[in-house]
């Protein structure tokens, strides 16, 4: 399971898991019924105490996306976890103040940061095309 | 509900006429790793050899295992592995020969941890102590310190001036206590992103006291730090209530501060400017905040 910290950005190491985690059962990267590493294999990987793992593994249990299964692992559950639109909302939403903030600093107007994000979306398709597609499916 | 594991009360030091630690607690619970952050000279090794049983309390008191480690050394050390940056190990032994050294004083000496150890680090057992190159003689302590399975697990600035391969050995070593027997640790370290990942809890001392200890993710969460943007320029940093550490000038300045973010907002706006960005604050501000030197900090309104 490709994960990677980002130490500098302030985001509970934990959190960062959970959110990737998440990311990748969003989009196929995880399919249903895939078995997360286990909690000593994961810690040793990403360098972290192993109760972080335990924490970020007991949220995607709470939130759904993963289930326990006795004597056995952690495993992706069926139901592909689902974030309510206003939360999704939210998440981009504290982007865009930042980006909106940084551009109105380094003298940007609006329709320039619009034109900026849509070519660096077209650049990066170049290079890599989205997650899902590459799964073949949404 | 978590099990003390150390509890050490109130306790204070004195070298001659030097304080080293002044009215520290610190508890470690069971299961958990343990953060101690601070400068050189803080009193991060002082409260260590206190639980050795190395030094006696002035004042205060230090358990370990709900024992006095200087009272009853036995009983503390022999549930302990210890690693220090000084590696103090007998110069003149073979490899092989501090394996069965350590292992003389540990009836619960795991051999095949040792050798698989052993194999992993490609030590050889023939060579000696002396002639082990500096990360060499650090995994032939880690090995002597592990291999036990100790209930608690000190390391000292165990990674001070060893190399990446090494460093994760150690870190490595750390994990497995954790993960395979739900092991307590205890590692001291001025590398912060090394802290960051590996404790759950984090204690920052700070001239021989107790400037913060937490849960790591609380700790964390208490503080941001925020870019403000003010439309007049400021030549000192200006006063803002809950500001700890203020860097910038002019009409832009960052931030590390505690408390909720609308009280800053507030504050920032009372002065004519605005909150450009905030995230919580990394181990490191925290740090610089609450232990940097005296000129960078401000005066918390």
């Amino acid at each position: 399971m490709d994960i990677t910290l980002n130490l500098a950005d302030g985001v509970p190491i934990y959190r960062q898991i959970v959110n990737q985690v998440t990311y990748m059962v969003a989009s196929g990267l995880l399919e249903p019924g895939e078995e997360l590493p286990p909690i000593r294999t994961l810690a040793l990987q990403l360098t972290v105490t192993p109760n972080t793992i335990v924490k970020a593994y007991h949220e995607l249990e709470i939130a759904g996306v993963v289930h326990k299964r006795r004597g056995a692992g952690t495993f992706v559950s069926e139901r592909r976890p689902h974030m309510a639109l206003r939360d999704r909302r939210r998440v981009i939403d504290q982007r865009i103040d930042a980006l909106l903030a940084e551009a109105h600093q380094l003298n940007f107007t609006t329709n320039d940061i619009i034109r900026m994000v849509r070519e660096r979306k077209a650049s990066m398709d170049e290079v890599t095309p989205e997650p899902a597609e590459v799964k073949g499916k949404r | 509900m978590e099990q003390t594991v150390v509890d050490v009360e109130d306790l204070s030091r004195s070298f001659a006429d030097k304080t080293a630690l002044d009215s520290v607690s610190f508890r470690a619970t069971a299961g958990r790793v343990h953060g101690l952050v601070g400068s050189n000279g803080a009193g991060k090794t002082t409260l260590i050899r206190h639980l050795l049983g190395l030094l006696s309390a002035t004042s205060g008191s230090v358990r370990v295992f709900g024992l006095d480690p200087v009272r009853n050394p036995v009983g503390v050390l022999g549930r302990v592995g210890y690693l220090s940056e000084e590696r103090e190990l007998p110069e003149w032994m073979r490899v092989d020969e501090l394996m069965a050294y350590t292992q003389a004083f540990h009836p619960t000496w795991d051999e095949s941890y040792a050798r698989e150890l052993l194999d992993t680090f490609a030590l050889d057992p023939a060579k000696r102590i002396k002639d082990l190159s500096k990360g060499m003689r650090a995994q032939a302590g880690l090995i002597a310190a592990v291999a036990h399975r100790p209930q608690l697990l000190i390391l000292d600035e165990p990674s001070s001036g060893l190399d990446a391969v090494v460093r994760r050995d150690i870190l490595d070593a750390i994990v497995r206590a954790v993960a395979d027997d739900g092991r307590t640790v205890i590692f001291s370290s001025h590398l912060l992103d090394e802290v960051e990942r590996m404790s759950d809890h984090v204690t920052l001392i700070h001239q021989g006291r107790v400037a913060l200890s937490g849960v790591l993710d609380d700790v964390r969460g208490a503080y941001q730090r925020s870019r403000i943007r003010f439309v007049e320029p400021f030549d000192e940093p200006p006063v803002l209530a809950t500001a700890l550490l203020m860097e910038g000038g002019g009409r832009t300045w960052s931030v590390v501060h505690s408390g909720s973010l609308e009280q800053f907002r507030h504050s920032v706006l009372t002065r004519g400017g605005e909150v450009v960005e905030s995230r919580d604050a990394t181990l490191e501000e925290i740090f610089l905040a609450r232990a940097g030197r005296s000129r960078a900090q401000v005066k918390a309104a």
